[in-house]
């Protein structure tokens, strides 16, 4: 019921949803709904950089690879490390800002100063500089991301955490002796959710747009691993003929960012009611 | 430009803002606010020299044996490893470390043995001249397009901006810069495919640092528009992100400020529209773009990592690229200083022009 809601209010929200689910499907289904999973991998030099034709649709790579099926298996590698980026930097920015919204004093003067200090670092060049010390892999990428990504979790939990918690109710369960543990886990989390959801559903996005710049830069996933920043990258050498293998790669990470953006920008809309009025 | 942002005096409209004139601050408290946020800088510096310093040598990979080769002797990887303070233990090398950044020193590259700092500070200028560049053509096309989004609220113009502003904040920039390049650059030959300058004209005379500024202070015309042609598409390229979150945030504050009720008063009393959107509404509307000026400024530094790489423009980004592709530490953690540094800097600036700019803050200073 909320769910349908939510759609019929927002188009730009439905259309996102529909990025969303279907670039999901793709991920989890990729290996099984590629045209012809050999053509993704095998080389084939004969047909290499071959324009969009009926057998390849958005044409082949220099290695006779088909650009469209690495694109549909690129899709699991993609989506998978953004959602656990922003999975780990979730749980443990959240807990850092809700403790130190909750708190107050010292404590959250010293936790709200590391998260700081982790915002003030260039995140890219961390995030390359770890990939390139742990060797490229989406492993590597994973740790990266998370460790400068959780800050923007914490900032928001502690923000919103403090709104709540200055709350009567907040006084009313303390003063009736309900634990922190309590308040904080079954009173200020189901508060502070809607927000952190909608941040976590533009840091998908986010992450996606970031870990393709990491592997454009040679340090995500390893070759012959499908990848579309990797694709970017390998396709500069044959540019301007071969302009197929640059310009899909980069649609396809554009329709599910947008897609994540969308999505999080309606679901916004759809929480904060006070910005439901002004757009 | 100026007027309109640092504040003119209008004595008939001065009651109609809705906000609290406070009274002006004197030249000395300016002072002390800037002293007390620059000290304020320094531990914050400090974690972050820290923080680098331990996720670089946390990490189990060894400088050393990758600069001296497959084929170095035990003994010349240990001569190596002393000569760079590598063989010390960890909390010693931060501890000397941190001394020599007290002393103006960031260390040598391990790489071209070349102090860090003369390496970086030689590179800054072409960033920051990228940099901001693309921020004033961000602010320029943002807040315009927001500006028209809000106005024309709802309208077929208000849902293209919508869709421009969430596909540049969706969108790739290394790809754009390739699809540009390739667009630009290879097919039309309009443009350079790299590079900042042209390496067959001689270049204007340092003066700033910014070669745009710096040919007109020469008055060479030719040099201004080789400098010119070769920063537009790295600076449309970073340009495109920000366009989009100053669009958005332009939008929803003019929104906002066209619901005041001196915005009322102001058409009623007969002042012609476009004078009181462009001037007025603006000017109460820019508040939180101008809180985003710092971020962004951290996201450009950010962006114009890869920007600088694709398009070989000689700045500290792909400086710290080629850094981390030669696992050479002191340069890497040398550019993050700098970046937090000036990103440190950049902050108080946004603050003091926000101050400036809305008088309701000055209270808090």
């Amino acid at each position: 019921m909320l769910i349908k809601d939510f759609l019929s209010r927002n188009s730009a929200g439905m259309i996102g949803a529909v990025l969303v689910v279907l670039a999901c499907l793709v991920g989890i289904s990729g290996p099984w709904i590629v045209p012809d999973p050999d053509a993704a991998f095998q080389t084939d030099i004969v047909n290499r950089l071959r324009p969009p034709s009926m057998e390849a649709w958005m044409g082949t790579d220099h290695l006779g690879r088909d650009v469209f099926s690495r694109i549909i298996l690129g899709t699991r590698g993609a989506l998978g490390v953004a959602f656990i980026v922003v999975a780990a930097s979730m749980i443990l920015g959240v807990t850092v800002g809700t403790i130190a919204g909750y708190e107050g004093g010292v404590l959250s003067a010293i936790l709200m100063r590391i998260t700081d200090v982790f915002l003030a670092v260039p995140q890219l060049i961390l995030a390359l500089a770890l990939a390139q010390l742990l060797k490229p892999s989406y492993l590597t990428v994973v740790v990266a991301l998370s460790l400068t990504y959780w800050p923007f979790f914490a900032r928001t939990a502690y923000a919103e955490t403090k709104r709540i918690a200055s709350g009567l109710f907040v006084e009313a369960l303390f003063s009736i002796g309900a634990s922190r543990r309590r308040i904080l886990c079954y009173h200020v989390l189901p508060n502070i959710a809607p927000a952190i959801i909608v941040r976590a559903t533009i840091g998908i996005g986010f992450v996606i747009l970031t870990a393709a710049v990491l592997s454009f830069l040679g340090m995500g996933a390893p070759p012959p691993t499908p990848d579309w920043g990797v694709a970017v990258a390998e396709s500069r050498q044959f540019l301007p003929e071969a302009w197929w293998f640059a310009l899909f790669p980069g649609i396809a990470i554009y329709l599910v960012v947008l897609g994540f953006n969308l999505l999080g920008d309606a679901l916004r809309d759809f929480v904060d009611p006070r910005i439901r009025r002004s757009s | 430009m100026a007027t309109f942002l640092f504040g003119e005096r209008w004595p008939c409209f001065s009651r109609l803002r809705d906000v609290t004139v406070l009274p002006d601050l004197g030249y000395g408290s300016m002072v002390r606010y800037i002293a007390v946020r620059l000290l304020s800088l320094i531990p914050s510096l400090f974690g972050l020299i820290l923080l680098t310093f331990i996720m670089l040598h946390a990490v189990p990979a060894d400088p050393v044996t990758s600069l001296a080769g497959e084929n170095a002797s035990p003994e010349q990887v240990a001569e190596l490893r002393a000569r760079f303070g590598l063989d010390k233990p960890l909390v010693e090398q931060f501890g000397i470390y941190v001394w020599q950044i007290l002393q103006g020193d960031l260390g040598n590259s391990i790489f071209s043995n070349r102090p860090v700092l003369e390496e970086i500070l030689a590179r800054l200028p072409a960033t920051l001249e990228l940099i901001t560049f693309a921020l004033v053509l961000a602010a320029f096309v943002g807040i315009t397009l927001g500006t028209i989004a809000a106005v024309r609220h709802n309208g077929p113009i208000d849902n293209i901006v919508r869709a421009v502003t969430i596909s540049g904040l969706a969108i790739a920039t290394f790809w754009v810069a390739i699809i540009l390049q390739m667009v630009f650059s290879m097919e039309l030959n309009w443009l350079p495919l790299r590079g900042r300058f042209d390496v067959a004209y001689p270049a204007p005379p340092l003066i700033t640092g910014f070669l745009l500024i710096d040919s007109l202070l020469a008055l060479d015309l030719t040099a201004f528009g080789i400098a010119a042609q070769h920063l537009a598409m790295p600076m449309i390229t970073l340009a495109i992100p920000a366009i989009a979150t100053i669009a958005r945030f332009t939008r929803s504050g003019v929104l906002e400020t066209m619901q005041k009720e001196f915005v009322d008063y102001a058409s009623a009393v007969g002042y012609r529209r476009n004078r009181l959107i462009w001037i007025y509404v603006l000017k109460n509307s820019l508040s939180v773009v101008i809180m985003q000026l710092g971020l962004l400024f951290g996201a450009l530094i950010g962006g114009a990592v890869a920007i600088e790489a694709i398009f070989d423009w000689p700045g500290i980004g792909s400086y710290a690229v080629n850094a981390i592709l030669n696992f050479d530490y002191k340069a890497v953690l040398g550019v993050t200083i700098i970046i937090g540094i000036i990103y440190g800097i950049v902050n108080i600036i946004v603050d003091i022009i926000h101050a400036f700019v809305d008088p309701r803050l000055r209270e808090g200073i």
